[in-house]
């Protein structure tokens, strides 16, 4: 891990649940940054959305999905980035993952990746890898994670991390 | 009402706040668009898994055993 390997900000999900998770007024002063998720869904559906700068248009990717069975290849937009364990999972598990943006204060168009387990003492558990590409000159600013129809569970977390001369 | 999390990076100021009716018709619009890929993705996964069962059930009748077919 690079020394300067910063937290920026860190969200933990109260017991309402919360349908998003956001980072906003991202410091520009780091050269990449790291998001550490861990998180469960409070219902049905396994996979989490993401947004930056309020916007999920743009994003273009290509998944790498494992199921325990098989092993499959699909194109992304902003929808679907990675998974977190639904309401039929082992009880109190949470899955996690990891969103890596490097250079993203540059004008050039964002590339990130993202990795994502769900967690689940049964046959079926999730992995994806993912290659996402956002066409902005925008520097980041916000980030922006969300699950389709339903919230995350209490004690789902996040952490933003900033890191300089990668 | 659902709500969302909001980290202010440059305070560390946390908020807790209703979506918009702007955002819960996003979110309702991802919910139509993720069941209508999952639908699709599931019908791949199953659809491979017929033929993996075909296929072994093929190479069997070839003769082979279930290690080989494994082992393939």
């Amino acid at each position: 891990m690079a020394t300067t390997y910063k937290l920026i900000s860190s969200v933990t999900v109260g017991s309402g649940g919360a349908a998003y998770m956001e980072f906003t007024s991202i410091p520009q002063t780091y050269t990449d940054l790291n998001l550490v998720f861990s998180g469960r869904n409070t219902s049905s559906g396994d996979w989490f959305s993401l947004s930056f700068n309020g916007s999920s248009s743009n994003f273009t990717g290509r998944i790498i999905f494992a199921n325990g069975a098989g092993v499959y290849s699909y194109t992304r937009n902003a929808d679907e980035q990675g998974v977190i364990p639904n309401s039929s999972t082992t009880a109190n598990t949470f899955g996690n993952g990891s969103l890596y943006i490097p250079n993203y204060t540059g004008s050039s168009n964002k590339s990130y990746s993202i990795d994502s387990i769900t967690e689940n003492n049964a046959t079926t558990a999730y992995m994806t890898i993912l290659a996402g590409l956002w066409s902005s000159s925008a520097a980041i600013t916000s980030i922006r994670m969300t699950i389709s129809a339903n919230t995350f569970a209490q004690y789902s977390t996040a952490y933003l991390y900033g890191i300089s001369n990668a | 009402m659902a709500t969302k999390i909001i980290v202010d990076c440059s305070t560390g100021v946390t908020t807790e706040v209703e979506l918009t009716a702007a955002e819960i018709a996003e979110r309702e619009a991802m919910a139509a668009e993720y069941a209508t890929q999952k639908a699709a993705e599931d019908a791949a996964v199953a659809a491979k898994a017929a033929a993996k069962a075909s296929a072994e059930a093929k190479l069997a009748a070839l003769g082979l055993s279930t290690d080989e077919i494994a082992a393939l």
